[in-house]
């Protein structure tokens, strides 16, 4: 914190600043305009990944538009003196995978990007968070930004997980719970034993959906869990910086007396595989669950629920375990991990995909695509009848070609199911990696316990 | 884009739909830009016309609706949650609102739109749904937004709500100040916390 405005906000210092295509172009106009350089461009990081193509990375990009700003990225880049890990580059990925896979990530730093999931940081216990255009420009003019303190919530999660149920089954219960606004203005510690036990790849996926329920940061105390993660990595601390890192890393954790402005505690065994059914991702129900029936739902919240219900072509009180689907798509900086991708790959083995639904694979990173191939894994999704295509944001926002066509149900790993989200008129569906292998098997909405 | 924002009295365009997402307030597939301009034209894009073609304008969608106009636009709770993308902002400035009252916004929206002179006005559920009904009812009547003296009015009622803001933001958009001339006054003292 550099300073703080009476009545005002406070000036916060950014450590690592992310940026892509796709929000940063007007903000580097904005600079030339101004005349100004990029205060710290070794505090930067760039890469290309929200409107990438995901099949032929090597041949230019075929969409105008799309390559005018991998370009324009490309050429600020090389201005400005910026490191970028673009298209062809072994680094290049999803810029929430590769800045923790890099060990750019680390416990204390606050990090910006603009992009929303930048909360995915926070399972590190660092401060992160999306910001818009103008503040990207703030960020490489000065390295720094005005922000307001956010009010504290804390969920603790305590007890072990049900079989068939992964850390995007908590997160998706938690907003099922408290709803796609619920913890706005907050940041959101997560805690507990469930929190503890997962790995990094884990609780990423849950600090990664902290803005799916508003929260303008989620975080997870550092532990040995984080240490090992980041042991190691291209540009973890070595040596005797490394020592005094990880001493540093060990007093970031809540006081055993902090106060928190709102307390949330959540049993584990409480949760099944989830589902979301509407169209944002605070309507979600467990597998087995049925869409809220109209007796359930708030007299005026009803016109936005049905509305929500007639894009899905859902009907109220209906289960939906057993409908068809159309696509599967596993992906995007929420599940495109490597531990994504093995989990998948140990259930599908030997199985093959329903002859009803096209099964995409998009991994997070190059890093994660050649450690898939390396670990065989690639084979079992060709033999199974998936496309491991190249990565990049893909089918999660719809940018590049990979769009769901209209009307069509994608059972989707990615974070959101707003309308249009996978292209316009798609309708998804978000859940865990392991209940989308469930579904690109059966071809249908599938309670994966029953499979394993 | 008009800088500086004070008094703004207007009739008024109601969107009662809510969890309006930045994804409907700009799609994805309209980001392509590398400019801040012309946004306007896409903004609730599939909302507004079938199938995204623009001979075909959905009737029911207040903005193709002739009887509503202004400046304000009302809309329903949670307004501007989920991608960061700033475009959400510029789309709504640059087809010619200043203000968006709503009685939630998400974080990030807010800011943007902050920073773009575009005024989030944040009242309570009670009110919103009373400006829902007068719009409704009578799209000609003008609703004034008074930054200097914080409060949104219904002008033939003399209705009035008090809105929040923090007096920084106040002031930078009455002068029509933004953040990163702040900051880059600041660079010495940026330095010095550097060196800590």
């Amino acid at each position: 914190m550099v300073k703080t405005i009476a009545g005002g906000p406070s000036v916060l210092y950014i450590d690592k600043h992310f940026i892509h295509e796709v929000t940063s172009p007007q903000a580097f106009k904005g600079l030339e305009q101004r005349g100004l350089k990029v205060f710290r461009p070794k505090q930067v990081v760039a890469t290309a990944d929200h409107n990438v193509p995901t099949l032929n990375q090597h041949l230019p990009i075929k969409e105008a538009l799309s390559r005018i700003q991998v370009e324009q990225l490309k050429k600020n880049c090389a201005e400005f003196g910026i490191e970028l890990y673009g298209l062809g580059h072994p680094y290049q990925g999803i810029v929430h995978v590769i800045g923790p896979e890099l060990g750019i990530t680390q416990p204390g730093m606050t990090i910006v990007c603009g992009d929303s999931h930048t909360s995915t940081h926070g399972a590190f216990g660092t401060i992160a968070f999306g910001i818009g255009t103008s503040e990207v420009e703030m960020v490489l003019a000065t390295q720094c930004l005005m922000q307001t303190r956010p009010k504290l919530m804390r969920i603790n999660v305590e007890g072990n997980l049900n079989k068939g149920v992964v850390s995007k089954d908590i997160i998706l219960y938690i907003i099922a719970q408290i709803s796609a606004s619920g913890a706005t203005g907050y940041a959101v510690e997560y805690a507990g034993s469930a929190i503890r036990n997962l790995s990094m790849e884990a609780r990423m996926t849950i600090c990664n959906m902290s803005i799916e329920m508003g929260a303008r940061c989620g975080m997870i105390a550092p532990d040995e869990t984080t240490v090992a993660y980041i042991k190691g990595r291209e540009f973890a601390p070595q040596g005797n910086a490394w020592e005094k890192a990880v001493s540093n890393w060990s007093t970031l954790y809540s006081d055993a007396d902090a106060v928190f402005d709102k307390e949330l505690h959540i049993k584990a065994e409480d949760i099944e595989p989830m589902i979301t059914y509407g169209t944002n991702p605070g309507m979600g129900i467990g597998i087995t669950g049925h869409v809220p029936a109209l007796s359930e739902i708030d007299e005026r919240e009803k016109p936005s629920f049905e509305k929500s219900l007639l894009y899905m072509g859902l009907n109220p009180g209906e289960h939906i375990k057993g409908r068809k689907v159309d696509y599967v798509f596993i992906g995007s900086c929420t599940n495109s991990r490597i531990e994504d991708l093995r989990m998948v790959a140990s259930f599908v083995k030997g199985k093959k995909k329903a002859g009803n639904v096209e099964v995409w694979v998009v991994p997070g990173s190059r890093q994660v695509e050649k450690q898939a191939i390396e670990e065989g894994i690639h084979k079992v999704f060709e033999d199974a009848g998936f496309i491991l295509r190249q990565p990049g944001c893909s089918a999660c926002l719809g940018m590049n070609e990979d769009k769901i066509p209209a009307g069509k149900y994608c059972i989707s790993t990615s974070n959101r199911n707003f309308e249009g989200r996978q292209g316009p008129g798609a309708r998804t569906l978000l859940v865990s990696p392991l209940t989308a292998a469930a579904a690109a098997v059966t071809g249908e909405i599938t309670d994966v316990r029953e499979l394993i | 884009m008009g800088k500086s924002i004070n008094i703004i009295e207007s009739t008024a365009v109601p969107v009662t739909i809510e969890n309006i997402d930045t994804d409907q307030i700009i799609p994805a597939r309209f980001l392509k830009a590398t400019t801040r301009d012309g946004f306007g034209k896409n903004l609730f894009r599939d909302w507004r016309y079938e199938n995204g073609d623009e001979q075909k304008p959905k009737p029911d969608f207040p903005l193709n609706n002739t009887a509503y106009s202004g400046k304000i636009l009302i809309a329903g709770k949670n307004f501007g949650c989920g991608s960061s993308r700033e475009h959400a902002a510029w789309a709504i400035k640059d087809y010619g609102f200043d203000v968006v009252v709503s009685s939630f916004f998400a974080d990030i929206f807010k800011n943007n739109a902050l920073n773009n002179f575009l005024l989030p006005v944040l009242v309570p559920e009670s009110f919103l749904q009373e400006l829902f009904e007068l719009v409704h009812q009578d799209p000609a009547a003008e609703i004034e937004v008074n930054l200097e003296n914080q409060y949104i009015k219904i002008v033939a009622t003399g209705a009035k709500e008090s809105f929040e803001i923090n007096s920084y933001k106040k002031t930078c958009l009455l002068n029509g100040y933004d953040d990163i001339d702040y900051l880059l006054n600041m660079k010495a003292e940026i330095e010095a916390f550097e060196k800590q």
